[in-house]
């Protein structure tokens, strides 16, 4: 057991967790989250390819690779967000 | 399991799993969304264990404290919906969680086979660092030898912010809650300090962990309290300069890659001699500009020459 080994399998989890919330979840923006999970799982299984035991150095490539899909995900999460605050106002407006 | 660290590393997957459970089943979405900020500081506190402090620095500064404040403004916008329009029927829960059980166990599966200790990409970056112009090695794999992804993410976030701008056209914002003396007075005092720690986090990059993405989401967090507090106004007047903004670091990054592509080089084949001064302009015009976006996506709408009560009456 090292800790490599105990945060891939938390990753996988979460990754899961993420999965089925965003199969099961109708609320848009707890959705978004759950794909939010997913991202975070996918992350972690990356950091922990990069991970070597403590007197080696971990591999920054995967470092880089994980700090752009970061990036990418708070814009799309951006434009999620905007999608369900437009849909709302339609949705609020329609009902009047 | 005798080294303290390791139950350490065990209880903190534990909390990890359990958070993200918390996240989908809360009822409260308020609650859901603490929790979820809760969940990314625990997640950038087991990359640090992993050595990852880079990745955990971006993911609490953007993935954490950016979204969570884009998901609770979200939240103040869509607060009059019913929390939970139509239930999901139970078999379709039940199916979807036996799909995903099967799939963690396939995917568990595959990675205990894999073996950990494969040589990876370190060894050839840890022989051309040298001739990156910079001494930390994430660093240079994103401005250096893997500057192409780099441009393209900023261009990600240049279609990002073009297409929230475009979503939230003419549409109503709620009010935003007025913040007091209190706020206002901490806004003034905390300023500073994260315009020095967002800069330092820029400048630290050439050799310990920080870079662009850090700094400008530090730098972004300035923008969020100018925009909370009230000390900063969107004006229509300022569209230009924002979209100055927006596309300053492409502009350079780009510019920077085909000049030196112009020299008979290969595009992002900074000359040895010049790659620390060419990394650390592009760190800085890309930096203002991952702020400048970032604010600008928390604050959603664009500034709009005519007051929107106007437009639709």
């Amino acid at each position: 057991m090292s800790s490599g080994m105990i945060f891939g399998l938390t990753g996988l989890a979460i990754f899961t967790i993420g999965l089925f919330g965003a199969l099961v979840m109708v609320e848009p923006l707890r959705r978004v989250l759950a794909l939010k999970l997913c991202s975070v799982g996918g992350g972690f299984m990356l950091v922990v390819a990069a991970w070597r035991a403590p007197p080696e150095v971990a591999d920054p490539v995967p470092h880089a690779l994980v700090i752009t899909g970061i990036v990418v995900m708070i814009s799309a999460t951006a434009v999620a967000l905007a999608l369900i605050r437009r849909l709302h106002t339609l949705e609020h407006d329609s009902d009047d | 399991m005798a080294d303290p660290l390791l139950i350490f590393d065990a209880l903190l997957g534990v909390a990890l799993i359990a958070l993200a459970i918390a996240v989908l089943v809360v009822r409260d979405r308020f609650a859901m969304i603490v929790l979820f900020i809760i969940f990314g500081l625990m997640t950038a506190l087991a990359w640090v264990r992993l050595s990852a402090p880079d990745v955990a620095l971006a993911e609490a500064a953007i993935g954490t404290g950016l979204a969570g404040a884009l998901m609770l403004k979200t939240l103040h916008h869509i607060r009059a919906a019913p929390a939970a329009p139509v239930p999901v029927s139970v078999g379709v829960v039940f199916a979807n969680m036996g799909f995903c059980a099967m799939v963690f166990v396939g995917l568990a599966i595959a990675f205990m086979a894999t073996s950990l200790e494969a040589p990876g990409l370190a060894p050839q970056v840890a022989q051309n660092i040298d001739a990156s112009g910079v001494a930390h090695p994430v660093t240079a794999v994103l401005l250096n030898f893997r500057a192409y992804d780099t441009l393209m993410e900023v261009v990600v976030l240049l279609a990002a912010i073009i297409a929230v701008w475009m979503i939230e056209r003419g549409i109503e914002q709620a009010p935003a809650r007025h913040l007091g003396e209190i706020y206002r007075g901490f806004a003034r005092l905390a300023l500073p300090a994260i315009v020095v720690i967002g800069t330092y986090l820029l400048w630290v990059g050439a050799y310990a962990p920080g870079g662009a993405f850090q700094g400008g989401a530090a730098l972004a967090a300035v923008g969020l309290l100018l925009l909370l507090s009230g000390l900063y106004r969107p004006q229509p007047a300022h569209r230009p300069i924002a979209r100055l903004g927006f596309v300053l670091g492409i502009a350079v990054f780009a510019s920077v890659a085909l000049l030196v592509a112009s020299g008979g080089r290969l595009p992002f084949e900074y000359p040895p001699a010049h790659a620390k001064t060419l990394i650390l302009l592009i760190e800085g015009v890309v930096t203002i500009s991952i702020a400048v976006t970032l604010a600008a996506l928390f604050h959603g709408r664009e500034p709009e020459a005519i007051p929107v009560s106007e437009t639709r009456a």
